[in-house]
């Protein structure tokens, strides 16, 4: 054990680093004064009562969840459907759609946001939680395809091809074979794209103009400088997020034995 | 077509018809935004209007106006010494976490390191402005500590921009790194050994080049995820000095000013595409 002291205090520098600027937000968002700054006061709940009691700020929680939600599902049955062509049936041209599938991951959030600002403006689209959910379809789809994708393996196709040796159709052979075989892989992704459009700030910021999600809210609290009700929305997201990820561990990994 | 491959027969209009939807939305929703960008950057915008002239004025702008190209220099060193800092520091924290933390505890480990990061982005940044700003933890403590005599900042300005950055890549590149070292087959080490390779040269000669593959796609991630990103120089990095997104934005935002702005875009995918091109090599996904 005492070999590898250095080691160990290595690594609790380093989580230290990673924890510090989270436990200050947590930490300062039950603070009882108007700054979330040292000394610390309380600990006190107003300003969970302050923002829970902002109709604009829980407004723009509703429209995170709604955005999210929705956006996700269509990225996962666009991306899945897509990766259920190219593995299952020829294609010509199939690795160059694998790549214009997937190019979207390489380009900079603010870029695609722009080019979506400049196209809906040109095209005479109006800005809305609508354009905000195109914008995250294109981030998410991406990723669920490559997620799907890759789990379609050699194993669930003689299932499908038993399936339709049997008699099943297409639509059925996806409903009632593929899909319940690759739920792992279609919940990771789902909820991994609900993660995504969660967070997203830039393009939901361009593409948006009454109706905001979180993030842009969050963005304009921001411009008010340092304030504990800005540590207690972050909280808040942080807390949301943690337990989606624990759902996700729970249900994906729990039932396996390690 | 053979009875043992996985896939059924060919059956080209039902399968266009399932790749259709996927593809259809990747050309109307970015495809296209990037072709209308492109054309943008060769027009320009003159007082409200829009000249549909084409020329490569904003190209030649960029280098001709020193706060355009000068944004691109500072992203190019703030990315460069974000992405040096982040593998110095999360290598040896990987292979603590491969080699010497028991088994069963690593995946444990591996999520303590990643919760903070599911907190919301802009609010990560935001906390750095809570320990780094005057009157805030750091300064806080340098006082308490006798070190200043008055509350010092250390927001506001490139470092600060870079300690947000590091922040969330040491965690990427740890997890990349992390992935390489378990799948190093334990024999390759017990072979130096064998040869009469010490912990140090193994370590030099077998392990480390191994890993290079981890390092590479983490540094990649980090080098493109970092040069595009708007929200931690826009919080952490006050306004003395401008990052490329920042500029980009200041041309949306402040002046409407597109083709401007699309031409500093296409400059960003350019120097993204260079960077891709010159380690393509080791980017190879399927071997971590």
């Amino acid at each position: 054990m005492l070999r590898n002291l250095p080691s160990w205090l290595y690594a609790a520098l380093i989580y230290g680093f990673i924890f510090l600027p989270v436990g200050v937000l947590v930490l300062f968002s039950f603070q009882d004064s108007r700054v979330p700054i040292p000394p610390f006061n309380g600990p006190s709940l107003r300003w969970y009562a302050e923002f829970l009691g902002d109709g604009r700020v829980t407004d723009a929680l509703l429209n995170s969840i709604i955005v999210a939600f929705a956006s996700s599902a269509v990225a996962l049955v666009l991306g899945f459907l897509a990766a259920y062509a190219l593995a299952r049936h020829r294609v010509r041209f199939s690795s160059f759609w694998q790549g214009l599938l997937t190019a979207p991951l390489t380009v900079s959030y603010l870029i695609i946001a722009m080019g979506l600002l400049i196209t809906f403006n040109a095209l005479g689209i109006p800005k809305s939680l609508l354009t905000i959910g195109i914008g995250h379809v294109v981030i998410n789809l991406p990723l669920c395809f490559a997620i799907v994708y890759s789990q379609m393996g050699a194993h669930q196709a003689n299932m499908e091809r038993a399936a339709r040796d049997l008699g099943a159709g297409e639509w059925q052979v996806i409903l009632l074979i593929t899909v319940p075989m690759l739920w792992p892989a279609l919940f990771a992704a789902f909820f991994l794209s609900v993660t995504f459009s969660w967070d997203e700030f830039i393009i939901a910021f361009l593409v948006s103009r009454f109706d905001v999600t979180l993030p842009v809210e969050i963005w304009s609290m921001l411009r008010t400088g340092l304030n504990p009700k800005t540590n207690a929305v972050g909280s808040f997201v942080f807390l949301f997020s943690v337990a989606i990820v624990f759902l996700l561990d729970l249900v994906l990994f729990r039932k396996k034995p390690a | 077509m053979t009875r043992t491959s996985p896939r059924f027969a060919p059956d080209t209009v039902r399968a266009w018809g399932l790749l259709f939807p996927a593809l259809a939305w990747t050309a109307a929703f970015f495809v296209l935004p990037l072709v209308i960008m492109a054309v943008y950057s060769l027009w320009k915008r003159v007082g409200n209007r829009l000249i549909t002239d084409v020329s490569l004025q904003n190209y030649e702008n960029f280098f001709a106006k020193s706060f355009l190209f000068e944004s691109l220099i500072n992203s190019l060193e703030v990315t460069v010494l974000v992405t040096l800092i982040s593998i110095i520091l999360a290598y040896p924290f990987a292979y603590i976490l491969a080699e010497k933390v028991p088994e069963r505890w690593q995946r444990m480990a591996l999520i303590l390191a990643i919760l903070p990061f599911w907190t919301s982005y802009l609010v990560r940044s935001y906390s750095w402005l809570l320990v780094l700003s005057e009157g805030g933890i750091i300064s806080n403590f340098l006082l308490d500590a006798g070190i200043t005599d008055e509350p010092v900042s250390f927001a506001n300005d490139r470092s600060a921009t870079v300690i947000g950055f590091v922040h969330f890549f040491v965690m990427l590149l740890t997890l990349t790194i992390y992935a390489n070292l378990k799948q190093l087959p334990k024999n390759y080490r017990r072979a130096a050994a064998d040869l009469g390779a010490g912990p140090i040269r193994t370590f030099v000669y077998v392990v480390f080049p191994l890993t290079l593959p981890g390092i590479m796609v983490g540094a990649f991630l980090t080098f493109v995820l970092c040069i595009g990103d708007y929200i931690t120089p826009a919080i952490l990095g006050g306004k003395r000095e401008l990052l490329l997104p920042q500029t980009i934005m200041l041309q949306i935002e402040r002046r409407s000013d597109f083709p401007t702005a699309s031409a500093l875009a296409m400059i960003l995918m350019l120097v993204v595409s260079m960077v891709y091109l010159a380690c393509a090599r080791w980017l190879k996904l399927d071997r971590l």
